[in-house]
């Protein structure tokens, strides 16, 4: 007679991930992904589409606004890479913490009808918007490719093109994390849904995405190299256009920050879904 | 006796009522207060309150769900879980989908254990049924080859093989239905928790789902736990049964002895003349209620204003305490009409032998319905010495108001004076 499988009791550890039992349920996650980027977008004319015309149109929007009328710097690079780059990174963060944000009140219909690891919920939020990432970011190495070879000597890529890859991961842990503490905490404390999408659009500003660092006034930036996200921002925009600032420090303070966040993020996450049903 | 495949014990629920949502911070920070660094009791737990829907709430109350769940299932067993609206039963269910957890217990399982409280769980309406048996069926836990190799099952099983690749928002409630049960169906899983699900989709289709199920259970010799109002669908599915009240386990045994215990806790025990002879049906250490006679108080007929006399005899047992009478009037829909107390015996001075109590309910007070009524023996006002409830029921006629014929809406029906002022001017 083989052992009891199923356990339930009323006190879990603060932190007890069953990631056996997240890859039992992959194929879950699989379909929770596909779910995400196809139903989107049906009954669209213009369909996936969708997924470039709104970067390329903020892009064409800040060149018009920060870059013709404010006339913010973009240290010397061409202001559509320039802007593309930043829209095509934060997009990805601002997609991942707001859809995650939502992982429990709006699947509230599912969680209080069956089982399954809740932890895939964020997961496949993440890596659907991955997937749109890598559609935009492919419209901007296109055209960065263009600025390129027809000669543009203000681009310099250089070897931290490497750490995109950690960049974008970067990008999506804290989004997740800061997902999962908002979507625990508004299962009870509904005011911070008014919170988020000003807040988001608050960060972004408080994130160097439409303006160099170096053209913040020396007092102020410290505040801004506080902001996790700036290194992120700044790494991503100087590994493909050579301009800006690169550190390891930072860089360093960006993952360390990552990691807490997520540690957090994943415990209350963990002491929400036990019960939220019972609050939300 | 092998070992249980399910065992539950001494599990519990909480719940607060009242509003939630609004000033939590500051409740959960006093409750973090004085739980976590006062480490006395949470103020906002009162234990002991059972989960009695004919109270009213108070605010910020919190109540017992379910109390005290023992139970063991082997392999194969088919229970039924029956209980009225509010007794528990979607509570118990929801412990074991683990859809929340429990406040105190535990609960343990070997093997998958598949629940159905709804069936077609993350459908997502702008998806084809072919997408949406494989969202429903990893949602549920199957692999995805899994789902590939019954596909056919399914849809035959459905019976939508031509609206496979349509969008599922086109289909009639009953496709959508039948689709997720026959997902659901297929799942094989070595536990089935199966909610009221049945309840929707025709005649048909009920029987092909019980059929299934009853399927699953013998022929696999899988556990099924089946909460449903149908009794003939209990019956005809369940081997053992549980009688849930008010979240406490009363009964569990024989399917059938359960239903009976459910039916007869439940069924009205109307009299000819209303008159009940109880032998020794209603008698613990404490009381012995013989005989209860409800008559009108005027007239021959017991309606609307003809008051109400009630009559109980019963023989006392315990002598030199403090001793009281509540009845209570309970309408065929539930609802509590009032709860009133006759002290019989002050200051501890009980007699043993017989006693009668003559209590008359005024007339224009209860509207034309059906009665049962509940008495609760108790010591000082405090502790139950006896209780049965619907120890008898009642009809109250109905008295028309001049040439209207039909009942008036509402529980009670007094007859309010009135008078008009008007100040006609010309």
């Amino acid at each position: 007679m083989n052992a009891y499988n199923i356990d339930i009791k009323p006190k879990k550890h603060l932190l007890d991930i069953n990631f056996k039992e997240i890859w039992f349920y992959r194929d879950l996650l699989y379909m929770f992904i596909k779910r995400s980027i196809i139903t989107v977008y049906k009954q669209t004319i213009l369909g996936p589409l969708w997924f470039i015309v709104q970067p390329l149109m903020t892009t064409a929007m800040y060149i018009l606004v920060f870059g013709r009328i404010a006339q913010l710097s973009t240290d010397g690079l061409p202001q559509i890479l320039f802007y593309m780059s930043g829209i095509v990174i934060w997009n990805y963060f601002s997609e991942s913490f707001t859809t995650t944000a939502h992982t429990f009140n709006q699947n509230a219909q599912i969680f209080g009808k069956v089982y399954f690891p809740r932890l895939i919920m964020p997961l496949a939020e993440i890596l659907s918007g991955l997937i749109k990432f890598f559609i935009q970011f492919s419209l901007f190495i296109a055209i960065y490719l263009y600025f390129y070879f027809s000669g543009n000597t203000s681009i310099q890529p250089n070897w931290t093109l490497a750490l995109v890859p950690v960049y974008i991961g970067l990008m999506a842990l804290i989004g997740l994390a800061a997902g999962l503490i908002f979507s625990s905490l508004t299962t009870k404390y509904r005011d911070l849904n008014h919170l988020l999408t000003f807040g988001v659009q608050l960060l972004m500003y408080a994130t160097p995405v439409i303006y160099p660092v170096s053209t913040i006034p020396e007092k102020y930036k410290i505040f801004i190299q506080a902001n996790p996200l700036t290194p992120i921002l700044e790494g991503f925009k100087y590994a493909f256009l050579g301009a800006g600032h690169f550190s390891w420090d930072a860089l360093g303070y960006s993952g360390g920050f990552t990691a807490v966040l997520l540690f957090f993020g994943l415990i209350i996450f963990h002491q929400t879904e036990r019960s939220f049903i019972d609050t939300v | 006796m092998s070992q249980p495949i399910i065992k539950i014990e001494n599990l519990s629920k909480l719940y607060r009522l009242g509003e939630v949502g609004t000033g939590t911070l500051s409740h959960d920070l006093n409750r973090w207060w004085k739980t976590k660094v006062l480490r006395r009791e949470d103020p906002y737990t009162k234990i002991g309150s059972v989960n009695d829907r004919t109270q009213a709430a108070q605010k910020g109350e919190h109540v017992w769900a379910l109390r005290d769940i023992n139970l063991e299932l082997q392999e194969g067993d088919v229970l039924g879980i029956i209980g009225k609206n509010g007794a528990g039963k979607s509570t118990l269910l929801k412990l074991l989908s683990q859809v929340t957890s429990p406040t105190t217990g535990r609960i343990r399982a070997r093997g998958r254990m598949a629940s159905l409280l709804e069936v077609g769980t993350g459908f997502h309406p702008e998806m084809t049924g072919r997408e949406n048996i494989y969202m429903n069926g990893t949602i549920m836990g199957m692999r995805k080859k899994e789902i590939t190799s019954k596909l056919d099952e399914i849809v035959e099983f459905s019976g939508i093989a031509k609206y496979l690749d349509t969008p599922v928002k086109r289909y009639s409630s009953g496709m959508t239905v039948r689709l997720g049960f026959a997902i659901a169906a297929h799942l094989e899983p070595e536990i089935l928790v199966v909610d009221e699900v049945l309840a929707v989709g025709d005649a048909e289709f009920q029987k092909k789902a019980i059929g299934k199920m009853q399927d699953v259970s013998k022929s696999h010799g899988r556990t099924v736990l089946f909460v449903s109002h149908n009794m003939a669908a209990v019956k005809a599915l369940c081997k053992s049964g549980m009688v849930l009240v008010n979240g406490s386990q009363r009964f569990e045994g024989n399917i059938n002895d359960a239903i009976d215990f459910y039916q007869e806790n439940n069924a009205l025990v109307l009299a000819e003349n209303n008159h009940w002879e109880f032998g020794n049906n209603a008698e613990n250490d404490n009381i012995r209620v013989t005989s209860i006679k409800i008559t009108p108080l005027n007239g021959t007929t017991l309606d609307i204003s003809s008051g109400v006399q009630i009559e109980i005899d019963f023989y006392n047992k315990i002598k030199d305490i403090t001793e009281d009478l509540t009845f209570e009037i309970v309408t065929k829909e539930d609802i509590l009409v009032f709860h009133h107390g006759v002290v019989f015996a002050k200051d501890r001075d009980s007699k043993l032998g017989k006693h009668k109590i003559t209590a008359v309910i005024p007339p224009d007070v209860l509207n034309a319905n059906t009665y049962s009524m509940n008495l609760i023996f108790g010591q000082s006002q405090r502790y139950v010495l006896f209780s049965k409830e619907r120890i008898c029921a009642f009809e109250v006629e109905n008295v028309a108001i001049g040439n209207n014929m039909s009942v008036m809406p509402g529980v009670v029906r007094p007859n309010i004076t009135y008078t008009v002022n008007r100040n006609d001017q010309k």
